[in-house]
């Protein structure tokens, strides 16, 4: 390979951008998490690939705060695409831009979150700029001579993962899972540059949006610091209650297996797993669940995992951190009152160190 | 007025089973189906015809449902049919073998425009086999048409514009459409009925049209595995073991002593 072009490609390179690129999301003005996931596996890429990372926001006011946090999350720049046309997701208008970006800039990959709006976008701008896309990844690797992007996401059902690639066409675009992976810490040192860009001529779209109607219902499991799950195991609803208990000695929202789910005990909101969320709390108590493989794909990237089962041979075990092997109708109600007066003791060092402080 | 509703024949997912000694599926005796999430797209297509027929008399309105697969998927048509809906069109190639959901969708796309003027596409919000719910989008991409995912309701319908509800993750969305467009529907729309004996009868015998690559137009290497730019490389059973922790909780009493060892350790992780 010619040495002085290939120094001219990275140069290049670095004043366009190209490299790696995450889509961020915005609502309000404000990033959402699901932007800083994506850096961080983009971060991860990057570095492999030796190549730039980037973030993609299209919004109609970007937040300063918001840019910076982009840098500080990982990404090398930010392109800014800021037109009102841009304030709420509408396909028509945001496929343009990503289209137009790139054309101009040709990045090699293009991450979105599997989101009710990645998943409508990327789609829509694949086929426009003739690109592979893959849905619903939960791992991604690159390999670093080739760059090609190694997807993987399960298949039949979550019966299988399979790994996907690209190999001619670029860019390679997957939408990936939210919460299959933590945001890297913010780092205040890191620098990088605001690109602006202008938006096409022509942001038109045919479809408009009337109103919004927020639900009711915002407590939600993916937001839980601590899911505790409740599963067939429980075999009535009305011992649902006890999960709740546990749920609330914790302080922490109430998931379900699909069969408890199936059966009615609880909604599809509560739903943990392939066919419901995806969830990565600090900590998951798995209650009566026997761990297929359709639940694990929802919360096996939980921090610390605790399941309580009878059955010695349970997959679930496989997941756990920390078994208890027995009857969940004894050691449930006891683990309750032990977490509730855990919390109580908690609560009074905290007040009696509080009262110190005061005198000091 | 014409609704088009791309469906999918789909093996029966909760049927299939993993050979553990290989990691391949096990395909013998797994049914083949219409894909569930099309039934939601098929019978809100069908309330939307008879509405319109009534609200503006008999003129030509129909349903067509039209799907790419193997010969044997026109018995998905055929399901179709006995729905109510009024056509079926088969997309069967051994060229259409192999394709990804870029190629599934510029199939599709063509033979929409082959088919001429309509009001609207149906989708299902993704196919249990496959699931990416990539091919409605990919389908409204290639026609240059509007498009909404994830509608869970019909608040009104033509004859130039209509207004649906689409979730998203912290609530609903209305917005308004101009006409032709794409819907891809989620289970709220509606219920899908169950076919009828005479709708069953009707079915067996009707003619279904049947298209190649040729009768589209589109080149061998736009279509299948080769118009495909994605490649599985690999599959591979999920490794998931984590170094787990074991108490036994044989009697009150072993519970007891678990569920303090249990407490101590989650003080210890900071989880309280
Ligand atoms: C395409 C597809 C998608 C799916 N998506 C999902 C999904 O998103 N989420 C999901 O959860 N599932 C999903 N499933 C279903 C999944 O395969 C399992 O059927 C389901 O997770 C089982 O739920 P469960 O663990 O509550 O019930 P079971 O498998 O019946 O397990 C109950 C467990 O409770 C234990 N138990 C019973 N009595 C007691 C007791 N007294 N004390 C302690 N333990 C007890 C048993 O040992 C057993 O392990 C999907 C399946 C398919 C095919
Ligand atoms: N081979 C096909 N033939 C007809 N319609 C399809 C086909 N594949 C996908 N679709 C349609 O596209 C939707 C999404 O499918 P998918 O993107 O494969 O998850 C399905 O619910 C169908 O409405």
């Amino acid at each position: 390979m010619d040495v002085d072009k290939s120094k001219i490609e990275n140069r290049k390179t670095q004043i366009e951008a190209s490299g790696i690129w995450t889509l961020a999301e915005a609502a309000g003005g404000k990033i959402l998490p699901v932007s800083f996931e994506l850096l961080a596996r983009g971060r991860a890429l990057a570095q492999k690939r030796g190549v730039r990372l980037t973030a993609v926001l299209m919004t109609d006011r970007a937040d300063p705060e918001g840019l910076e946090e982009l840098i500080q999350r990982g990404s090398d720049a930010v392109l800014l695409v800021e037109h009102p046309a841009l304030e709420h997701f509408l396909v028509e208008p945001h496929a343009a831009c990503l289209v137009e970006l790139i054309r101009r800039h040709h990045p090699e990959v293009v991450l979105a979150g599997a989101t009710s709006t990645g998943r409508t976008l990327m789609p829509y701008v694949a086929v426009r700029v003739d690109a592979g896309l893959t849905a619903d990844c939960t791992g991604l690797d690159i390999e670093p001579e080739t760059g090609n992007l190694l997807q993987t996401r399960p298949a039949i059902g979550g019966n299988v993962m399979a790994t996907i690639e690209t190999p001619t066409a670029r860019p390679q675009m997957a939408t990936v899972r939210p919460r299959s992976t933590r945001p890297l810490p913010r780092e205040t040192v890191r620098r990088g540059e605001i690109l602006r860009q202008a938006p096409p001529a022509k942001l038109a779209s045919r479809v408009r949006r009337l109103e919004f109607v927020p639900l009711p219902d915002a407590r939600t499991i993916a937001d839980a610091d601590v899911v505790v799950s409740a599963g067939r195991g429980l075999k009535t609803r009305q011992n649902v209650r006890l999960v709740a208990e546990l749920a609330e000695a914790f302080d922490a929202a109430v998931g379900a297996s699909r069969d408890v789910v199936d059966r009615g005990w609880l909604d599809y909101p509560h739903q943990v797993g392939l066919s419901g969320k995806t969830i990565a709390p600090r900590l998951y108590v798995a209650v009566g669940i026997s761990g297929a493989i359709q639940h694990l794909a929802g919360m096996q990237t939980a921090q610390t995992i605790v399941a309580i089962n009878s059955d010695p041979e349970a997959q679930i075990f496989r997941v756990a951190d920390v078994g208890i092997v027995g009857d969940l109708f004894t050691v449930v109600p006891m683990l309750t009152a032990a977490i509730r007066k855990a919390k109580e003791l908690n609560a009074e060092d905290a007040e009696e160190r509080g009262e110190k402080q005061d005198k000091e | 007025m014409r609704i088009i509703v791309p469906i999918k024949q789909v093996p029966e997912t909760g049927a299939v089973r993993m050979d553990e000694a290989t990691g391949t599926m096990v395909r013998e005796g797994v049914e083949a189906i219409v894909n569930p999430l099309d039934l939601y797209a098929i019978e809100l297509a069908l309330r939307l015809r008879d509405s319109s027929r009534s609200a503006d008399g008999e003129g030509n309105h129909e349903v067509l449902a039209l799907s790419m697969g193997p010969p044997k998927a026109q018995t998905a048509l055929r399901e179709a049919l006995a729905m109510g809906c009024d056509r079926g069109v088969l997309l069967s190639d051994p060229a259409f073998a192999g394709s990804d959901t870029w190629a599934t969708s510029n199939v599709l796309a063509s033979a929409i425009r082959k088919l001429g003027e309509f009001a609207l596409v149906i989708c299902g919000e993704r196919a249990t086999d496959g699931d990416t719910g990539q091919v409605g989008p990919g389908i409204a991409s290639f026609l240059d048409l509007p498009l909404v995912t994830y509608v869970s309701r019909v608040r009104s319908f033509g004859p130039d514009e209509m207004v649906v509800e689409r979730l998203v993750e912290e609530g609903h969305e209305v917005l308004a459409m101009s006409l032709p467009g794409v819907l891809t529907v989620v289970k709220e729309a509606c219920d899908p009925r169950l076919p009828t004996l005479r709708g069953k009868q009707r079915a067996r015998q009707a003619e279904l049209v049947r298209w190649g690559h040729q009768e589209l137009g589109l080149a061998r290497e736009k279509v299948g595995l080769a118009g495909s730019p994605t490649r599985v490389v690999r599959l591979h059973r999920p490794s998931v073991a984590r170094q787990c922790r074991r108490l036994i909780a044989a009697d009150e009493e072993s519970a007891a002593l678990a569920v303090r060892e249990l407490v101590d350790i989650l003080r210890q992780k900071n989880l309280l």
